[in-house]
Order: structure tokens, then C-alpha cells, then sequence
């Protein structure tokens, strides 16, 4: 079971706030005692699910937590946005997949960056995604 | 707006990233350094970016972006002092980052800019990552 220990929300409205996200995301990431290459790849995932937020979803917003689930601790990292959900989920998973005529890497790029990775769309209502690090992950 | 100084040294420029690249920031530099490169005649971009700690899909592609368009106007592009975690972060990401010739530090990068001016495209051992 993951508990939370501490927990915020940051909106995201423009460009502007993706960097204060990032630096908050850090904070987290020191706090659970991440090492740099785990803090990296952390911020780097939520660099690029931010993007899609900003990009696809219209803006959104970002809860961070600091989890446990017992034997180590974690950061969790939930993007929400009201925008047109996902057509293919699958499609969009895919390394090289894009609608934006971009590389296609921030999804399938991000799971692999992290240690859960969880999708939920529905179309005209929005798109959810939630990951862990976690410490020793 | 804010803007990212790009450094003349003879023949190259030199930029050294100081703080966290964010969309604008990152767009801005590539035009300035096209349109420096265009004024100077430059042959060669150093780009130092010791202290950048992360480097994302978007990032990566305006260095890559950065070192085709300076290419096509005759400069060769080093990124110099990635660290570790950026690299091996991108490598998971799955971002190539193809045509971007890297050297530890800026004495190296240096050396190499200069090893490509003189000895011509593609040559020399210090070089060997460039192409593809
Ligand atoms: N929040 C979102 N809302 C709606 N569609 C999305 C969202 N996030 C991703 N997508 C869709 O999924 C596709 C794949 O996303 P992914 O981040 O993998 O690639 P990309 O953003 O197109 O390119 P890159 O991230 O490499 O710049 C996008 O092109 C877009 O169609
Ligand atoms: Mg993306």
C-alpha cells in the first residue's frame, strides 16, 4: 500500500510555471533522498509530461507527492488536464509516435524514466497521468 | 526578455548555459546563434552546459537543431561538460542526440573545434563521434 507523507498542487497555466514545477519537484526529490541520476531522470519525466500538459492538454495541473509504500520512499507525480484526451492510447505509447510533428518520445520516453507509470484519457473530458520514483528505484 | 549571452572568441562563439533552459530561453538562443554565426562568419560553436541538470526532449532537439542549421552555414558545433545524469537520462529517454559532437570540458572542446578548422571535415582521431 502507498501512503502519502506530504503533498501539494501546482497550477499550470503557461510556460512560465513549468520551471518552478520542476524545482519543486527537486525539492521532493531531496527530501526522499534521491540520488542526482534518480532526481534527473525524476525531473526530466516531468519535464516531458508537463509539455504534453501544456501542449495537448490546454494547462493543467500537477500534484506532487512523497510516498511510501513501507520499505522505501518516493516521489509521485500526478499530471491533470481537461483537454481532448488521447484517440490511441496504444498509438501514443509507441517510441516515434506523434501528433504534434515531434519526436514521440515523451510518453514512452517517460515510462521508462520512472518506476510506475499510469495512463488514464477520456475523450472531451481529459488526460491523467501518474508516476513514482522511487528512492532506491 | 531574457536572452542567453553568446560569447565571441576569434573564429568561435562560446555559450555557456548558467541556468535551467526553458522553451523560450532555448528558442531564443538558436536564433541568436544563427544569427551571430551569420554576422561573425563564425566556424565553430562552443556550447557549455556543466550547469544544466536536466536536458528534455525539447532541450535536446534545439542542441541538435543549434548544430544542423550551423553546419549548414559552415560552423561545427561541440557541446562541452554534459553531466553524467543528463546523459544517461537522455540515453533512456530515447533521445539520440545525432550530429551533436561532445567534448568533457571547454580546453577540449577548444582542441577540437580547432582540430576540425584545420585539418578539415572528418578527420583526426578526436573526432570519431561525429558522424550518425
Ligand atoms: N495530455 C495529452 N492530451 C492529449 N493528447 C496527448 C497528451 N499527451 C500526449 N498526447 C498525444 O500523444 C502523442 C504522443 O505524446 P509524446 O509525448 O510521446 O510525443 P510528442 O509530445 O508528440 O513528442 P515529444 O514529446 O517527443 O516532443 C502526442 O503527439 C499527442 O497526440
Ligand atoms: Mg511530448
Amino acid at each position: 500500500m502507498i501512503t502519502t507523507t506530504n503533498k501539494e498542487e501546482i497550477a499550470i497555466i503557461k510556460e512560465q510555471d513549468v520551471v518552478p514545477m520542476r524545482n519543486r519537484v527537486r525539492d521532493y526529490g531531496v527530501k526522499v533522498g534521491m540520488s542526482i541520476l534518480n532526481q534527473t531522470k525524476l525531473i526530466t519525466a516531468a519535464s516531458e509530461l508537463v509539455r504534453n500538459l501544456l501542449k495537448y492538454g490546454g494547462g493543467g495541473r500537477v500534484i506532487v507527492e512523497e510516498v511510501t509504500n513501507g520499505r522505501d520512499k518516493g516521489v509521485r507525480l500526478t499530471f491533470i488536464d481537461n483537454g481532448p484526451g488521447i484517440v490511441n492510447i496504444e498509438l501514443a505509447m509507441k517510441d516515434g509516435y506523434s501528433t504534434g510533428k515531434s519526436l514521440g518520445l515523451g510518453l514512452p520516453g517517460t515510462k521508462r524514466l520512472v518506476n510506475e507509470f499510469d495512463i488514464k484519457t477520456e475523450m472531451g473530458v481529459g488526460t491523467t497521468v501518474t508516476i513514482i520514483k522511487w528512492k532506491n528505484g | 526578455m531574457e536572452r542567453i549571452p553568446i560569447l565571441k572568441m576569434g573564429d568561435f562563439l562560446l555559450v555557456t548555459i548558467q541556468v535551467d533552459l526553458y522553451d523560450q530561453l532555448a528558442e531564443n538562443l538558436e536564433s541568436d546563434l544563427i544569427n551571430t554565426i551569420n554576422k561573425h562568419n563564425s566556424r565553430g560553436v562552443l556550447i557549455d552546459i556543466s550547469a544544466v541538470s536536466i536536458i528534455d526532449s525539447f532541450m535536446g532537439r534545439i542542441l541538435g537543431n543549434i548544430a544542423v542549421m550551423a553546419k549548414i552555414m559552415d560552423a561545427q558545433t561541440v557541446v562541452v561538460g554534459m553531466q553524467p545524469a543528463v546523459a544517461i537520462t537522455l540515453v533512456e529517454l530515447g533521445l539520440s542526440l545525432n550530429g551533436v559532437i561532445s567534448a568533457l570540458n571547454v580546453e577540449k572542446g577548444m582542441d577540437l573545434l580547432r582540430a576540425k578548422m584545420y585539418n578539415g571535415d572528418n578527420e583526426g582521431q578526436i573526432d570519431d563521434n561525429d558522424d550518425e
